[in-house]
């Protein structure tokens, strides 16, 4: 019992802050989205319902939001993950320059996401003076002037993917490197001896041993890509809705504190269905790794 | 298949930039590797056995000389061109298939003509599995199952490619004591069904004696003697090859040759016709000790050790390099020990004598 309670009061201050700031707003947002009505100021409501659901689901920015969010999802991770199994595996079969390689993939990691956002602009955005630097490439190729930043969707949905592979890629990156030189090198010559082609030795020995990692960067990236919502802002300014670029997340912003916000209600009923997608899909994806990856 | 080794020579350079000379793993090799035999290659570690057996696989490239295998010269070949089967100390098994998928592994690699179907391979797997009999764990993990059972997987997957040479990395140090014994035999027996010409690595004198039909003793990436276990044993072309041998050690005494004489200390030993004026290291095995009254040899008696079949006689002498003398004598044999002293008489084919510089050996 002495024992016990010697544990209880060690964890007392984790259970206490993780109550007051984690449990509690959680059940407070499962309850907010189900009062219709909710007033903030006055704590008030009419009734309990599905009105919020309802309306947040017929919501056209919602569903705008949801389907930005599930483009960017369905196009960034695996193109993330997989450029940058492909830049690890080069990174770690040279020997000269290695240090310095790793270095640059690595810079975007480190550097500000708005500093960032600014030389996307530089390089997209259309303005009085210039059509941004790739636009002027186009251009030089016979192409159209595109406006990256305030023209057609495609153009936007492609620089919001491009923007969120790229920050995402360098923690990809060192994980993989680091995963990919802890397969010990005598599996490589035990195959090598055997006479197996290069692709074969990715494919059955390489990706095997490193498949927990890889299998750990898709599970956070599905997240991650879920949540986006700064990468955004960062591009295209706060009123993403203008924009057409809102995400789910930004929507759930947008109805907390946006110009059109206040409706914490709404707001905890579109948490709430991110919340049941993104625990579906990982769901999903523990399931497909069950029989996929292999844990030593 | 014959491997004739000419020349060859590995050399790496130094970890330590400041020393500009190059380490020398293997150093000059010149030997022929008969077909169909059982081969250790034995040495302390850090000699350049393991670099010696790469550059057979070809995993290493060598600095000089060439590698034949049979006629054919394969040095410029890449491993996978050689046709060898290698079993790595580790074993190497690719820990996320089965054994089955890992003896499968060489042979889906398999192209061209050689291409196998599924009937094909799978009979192979079956015929290597009981080869080295581990069919009744084929559906296994290599984690499954004990380092003996792991390493019989490697050697299956190493021969189920049916190799012209089979290659050994320290086959046995993974296992315990009596694992190792078994698996020895089990070695020797796999290779002689199969006649593949296998070259083992090994540290461990006593396992390289007990099955190779040849051994090649280095140090320091030099090769010190290469022949049959028994006449390397019996006759070491040097101090370092005789003292490396056998178990106990050899004994060995500082001595002289005086008049064509033999002596360690005061005591006279062996005739050495021709001989004189010699300073000479004098190295008797632990067998070839005899009690005897009146023994030229005298030794202060410390201990016995009674090991069943025979006695363990530990004694001291002055002039020994090292701190106790084990002589080997039958447990029935009395010991007539006067004032702490023994008396011995030697038999001389277990006495060897090696030059006090050069440490060759000097043949009596």
């Amino acid at each position: 019992m002495k024992k016990n309670l010697t544990a209880w009061l060690c964890l007392l201050p984790a259970i206490l802050f993780l109550g007051v700031f984690m449990v509690y707003p959680l059940i407070d947002v499962f309850v907010y989205s189900f009062e219709e009505g909710y007033n903030f100021a006055s704590q008030s409501f009419w009734s309990v319902g599905f009105y919020n659901y309802s309306y947040v689901l017929h919501d056209p920015f919602f569903i705008q939001a949801l389907k930005n969010t599930f483009i960017i999802v369905i196009i960034t991770v695996p193109l993330s993950t997989g450029i940058a199994l492909l830049i690890s595996l080069e990174l770690s079969s040279i020997k000269a320059l290695r240090d310095l390689f790793q270095t640059i993939y690595f810079l975007p990691y480190v550097t500000n996401t708005l500093a960032v956002g600014l030389v996307f602009m530089i390089l997209f955005k259309k303005t009085a003076y210039s059509d941004g630097l790739i636009s002027i490439l186009i251009q030089l190729f016979g192409g159209p002037s595109v406006d990256f930043i305030d023209g057609p969707y495609w153009a936007k949905m492609f620089v919001m993917c491009f923007y969120t592979i790229w920050i995402v890629m360098p923690f990809k990156i060192l994980i993989l490197t680091s995963a990919l030189a802890s397969v010990n090198p005598m599996y490589y010559k035990a195959a090598q001896v055997d006479n197996t082609p290069k692709w074969r030795i990715f494919y059955k020995i390489t990706l095997p041993m490193i498949s927990p990692m890889v299998f750990y960067l898709v599970i956070t990236g599905f997240i991650g890509a879920f949540k986006a919502y700064s990468d955004e802002v960062a591009l295209f300014g706060t009123d993403l809705n203008a924009a057409g670029m809102n995400t789910i997340v930004g929507y759930v912003y947008d109805m907390l504190y946006g110009n059109s916000g206040g409706y914490p209600s709404y707001a905890s009923a579109a948490a709430l269905i991110l919340f049941a997608i993104v625990f579906t899909i990982t769901t999903i994806n523990l399931m497909v790794s069950r029989k996929t990856v292999y844990y030593q | 298949m014959k491997i004739v080794l000419e020349h060859l020579t590995k050399r790496f350079p130094n970890r330590n930039k400041k020393i500009k000379e190059d380490v020398v793993a293997v150093n000059d090799f010149n030997f022929t590797i008969p077909d169909g035999k059982l081969i250790g290659l034995l040495g302390p570690s850090g000699c350049g056995k393991s670099t010696a057996l790469n550059l057979i696989c070809g995993l290493e490239k060598p600095s000089e000389g060439k590698i034949f295998f049979g006629e054919k010269d394969i040095t410029e070949l890449p491993p996978e061109k050689r046709g060898v089967g290698l079993v790595f100390q580790n074993y190497a098994l690719y820990p996320h298939l089965s054994v089955y998928d890992n003896i499968k592994f060489p042979l889906e690699n398999l192209r061209g003509e050689n291409k196998l179907t599924k009937e094909q391979m799978d009979k192979k797997i079956r015929e290597a599995a009981k080869l080295v009999q581990i069919e009744e764990l084929l559906d296994r993990r290599p984690n499954e199952m004990s380092g003996g059972q792991q390493q019989r997987v490697a050697i299956a997957r190493a021969l189920v490619k049916t190799p012209e040479v089979l290659l050994l990395d320290e086959p046995l140090s993974n296992l315990d004591a009596r694992l190792r014994l078994q698996t020895r035999e089990e070695l020797k027996r796999i290779q002689q069904e199969t006649g593949i010409t296998t070259v083992f690595v090994t540290h461990d004198q006593e396992e390289a004696m007990s099955i190779s039909d040849m051994i090649v003793v280095m140090k320091d990436g030099v090769l010190q003697q290469m022949g049959d276990p028994q006449s390397i044993y019996d006759e070491p072309a040097n101090l370092f090859v005789a003292s490396f041998l056998g178990t106990p050690q050899i004994n060995v005494f500082t001595g002289c040759i005086k008049n064509e004489k033999v002596c360690i200390g005061d005591s006279v030993l062996l005739d050495a016709p021709g001989k004189d004026d010699l300073e000479v290291y004098v190295a008797i095995r632990p067998e070839g000790f005899v009690v005897d009254e009146n023994g030229p040899f005298e030794c202060t008696f410390v201990n016995r050790e009674v090991m069943g079949r025979d006695t363990s006689l530990i004694v001291t002498h002055p002039e020994f390099i090292g701190e106790k003398i084990r002589a080997i004598i039958p447990s029935d044999e009395a010991v007539h020990e006067k004032d702490g002293k023994v008396r011995f008489s030697l038999k001389p084919k277990k006495v060897c004598v090696f030059d006090g510089e050069t440490t060759e050996r000097i043949m009596l």
